[in-house]
């Protein structure tokens, strides 16, 4: 479409226009980052090595982006972690202890996934407590009930044998096989990760549940006054996080056959960053869906980039601090740049 | 008179906030309702807007006697409130703040493109210079800002405007803004409810003024009964003001 000629319009440019965009300190650490590896590293450039470092980059990827979205909305989940094991640990469990077909077992994880993020989301938008506090609360349940549970049904602090089960070579295929691209076989989540952005994206720019998700986000009261179902449009962004750790969960336990009682633990925080440092705000109404799929991007790099440097991988936490102090600077330098009032 | 109130009450608990208060406005006309803090102003606009309900006296749209439940109701009588407190999302664009809430759909989607461009066009037609409808209401100054929610109202069917102390906050350049927004509101057709504590910004653009004072009208005037003068020294009490100048001066 044409814009009529404002001969101001001109002034505030194309390059004011992209640095609006949240996702630009995250582009600018995308390439900062590889280019850091890219040079040291000739096999973190090889196709082996991309494919490499997009595997963790689409299990957490899938995570930051609902995260994202739930941070968009003003919200947080500290249980979204927690809640991939918990997913994985039904699954893995019904399918060898209860006999169950692997995609029964599976939704029957998406079932108590999706009545978790509900849980959450109603008990945020009735009493209006923090969710923060609420999600921790949730956070810990579950990692109780993991172990506990766990324990009671197996004696150990794992779940094994999915493999033996009913479905799992279709299950397996879908959600934690390998594509051959060119000879180098690239791990199927990268699929589910690029699709999820992709969905999120959309919904986020050209929905009117998009447009809401901004205004809960950006001021509440305000969004509840035009009429924008505030209260669901939470509690659908706590659900939707919930299907992306159900998601998460199950292409995990496929992958390896087996869960570990504790998995997840800690990496809600982990989810949080990649999308800060793909230009969430943490008081919530402004980000992006692609800005967190590329902070992910930037963690899988630092993750494999620094085992094949030959470092010892616990520089990692030290980077990931560095990164996340560093995006936060310089998303508020583009948000005060963006919001510079005029008059 | 497409609304009219006759003898208007309110009390919460033992407070007596509003007491038999008349006032109206007709199409193509804006009615000032002047007051000084507590004077019954906000109390009469939730009345108007349907966030409180009245308990005296007859609420009349279209010459019927109304009572709203909710603010909802009054919009969907074509009563359009804006408040000094802007019902708009500062991090969002301009045109997604104009559409929150009703957003235009295509299929599933929303019609991002038409969003934008029926935006721009009621901006225009409304006289609104905005430089580009993308960029973030919080980068508007306050006088735009109210320009925008008085153009959203319009656009969404307004036949009744209550603006609630649009020009307050402002300077005296936005404050200007905003006054020619509202007389181009009234030439569009609606009728405008001006809350304001301000007889200058008051004179130039109504045509009817209500005073109120300590919850009761203390004077309703056309605009010709009245100059800004008289109007400055019925709301503040001319005889306070006398007696506050005498007490300043210099011994």
């Amino acid at each position: 479409m044409t814009v009529a000629a404002d001969e101001r319009i001109a002034r505030v440019g194309v390059a004011r226009r992209l640095l609006v965009r949240p996702e630009l300190g995250a582009v600018v650490g995308l390439v900062l980052v590889f280019a850091f590896f890219a040079v040291q590293s000739p096999v973190f450039r090889s196709p082996d090595g991309i494919a490499n470092w997009l595997d963790p980059a689409a299990t957490l990827g899938i995570m930051a982006v609902a995260v994202a979205l739930l941070m968009i909305g003003g919200e947080f989940d500290l249980s979204a972690g927690v809640l991939t094991g918990t997913s994985g640990l039904i699954l893995v469990t019904l399918a060898t202890r209860f006999g169950l077909n692997v995609w029964l077992a599976m939704l029957a994880g998406l079932v108590v996934a999706l009545a978790v993020g509900f849980a959450n989301g109603l008990v945020v938008t009735r009493t209006r407590l923090p969710s923060f506090i609420v999600t921790l609360g949730t956070f810990l349940m579950l990692q109780g009930i993991n172990l506990g549970v766990t324990k009671a049904i197996t004696g150990t602090v794992q779940v094994s044998g999915l493999r033996r089960a009913e479905g799992f070579e279709a299950a397996n295929a879908v959600l934690a096989g390998t594509i051959e691209v060119g000879g180098t076989s690239f791990r199927v989540a990268i699929l589910w990760w690029v699709l999820v952005t992709a969905v999120a994206t959309w919904v986020l720019m050209r929905s009117r549940a998009g447009n809401w998700i901004f205004a809960v986000g950006g001021n509440e009261q305000a969004a509840r006054a035009v009429g924008v179902p505030a209260a669901r449009t939470k509690i659908a962004l706590f659900m939707t996080t919930a299907f992306a750790a159900w998601l998460v969960g199950s292409i995990l336990a496929l992958r390896y056959t087996s869960v570990q009682a504790n998995i997840g633990i800690g990496q809600e925080f982990i989810y949080i960053i990649a999308a800060v440092i793909g230009g969430c705000l943490l008081t919530g109404g402004y980000g992006s869906a692609i800005g967190a799929a590329i902070g992910a991007v930037i963690f899988g790099m630092a993750d494999k980039g620094i085992v094949f440097l030959g470092w010892d991988a616990d520089w990692f936490t030290f980077f990931l601090g560095a990164m996340l102090l560093l995006a936060t600077l310089a998303n508020r330098l583009v948000r005060r740049y963006a919001e510079e009032v005029r008059h | 008179m497409i609304l009219e109130t006759r003898g208007i009450g309110k009390t919460f608990g033992s407070v007596l906030a509003l007491r038999e208060v008349s006032m109206g406005v007709a199409a193509g006309e804006v009615t000032c309702v002047l007051g000084d803090n507590g004077a019954g102003k906000s109390t009469l606009i939730k009345i108007l807007s349907g966030v409180h309900q009245h308990d005296a006296g007859a609420y009349l749209v279209d010459g019927r006697e109304v009572r709203f439940a909710s603010p909802r109701d009054a919009l969907d009588r074509g009563i359009a409130t804006v408040y000094q407190d802007l019902a708009m999302i500062p991090l969002m664009s301009v045109w997604r703040n104009f559409f929150l809430g009703s957003e235009p759909r295509k299929g599933l989607a929303f019609d991002v493109a038409r969003a934008r461009r029926v935006a721009r066009e009621e901006l225009r037609a409304m006289g609104i210079d905005i430089r580009d409808v993308d960029q973030p209401v919080g980068t508007l100054s306050g006088g735009e800002r109210q320009s925008v929610a008085i153009a959203r109202a319009v656009h969404f069917g307004a036949r009744v405007l209550i603006l609630d102390e649009p020009t307050s906050a402002l300077g005296v350049k936005q404050a200007g803004v905003v006054l020619r927004y509202i007389a181009r509101a009234r030439d569009r057709g609606l009728g405008v409810v001006f809350i304001t504590h301000n007889p200058h910004h008051a004179y130039p653009v109504g045509d009817r003024f209500v005073l109120l004072n300590r919850g009761a009208c203390v004077g309703a005037y056309g605009k010709a009964d009245v100059t800004t003068q008289e109007l400055t020294a019925l709301m503040a009490g001319g005889a306070e003001l006398e007696e506050l100048a005498h007490e300043l001066r210099r011994e």
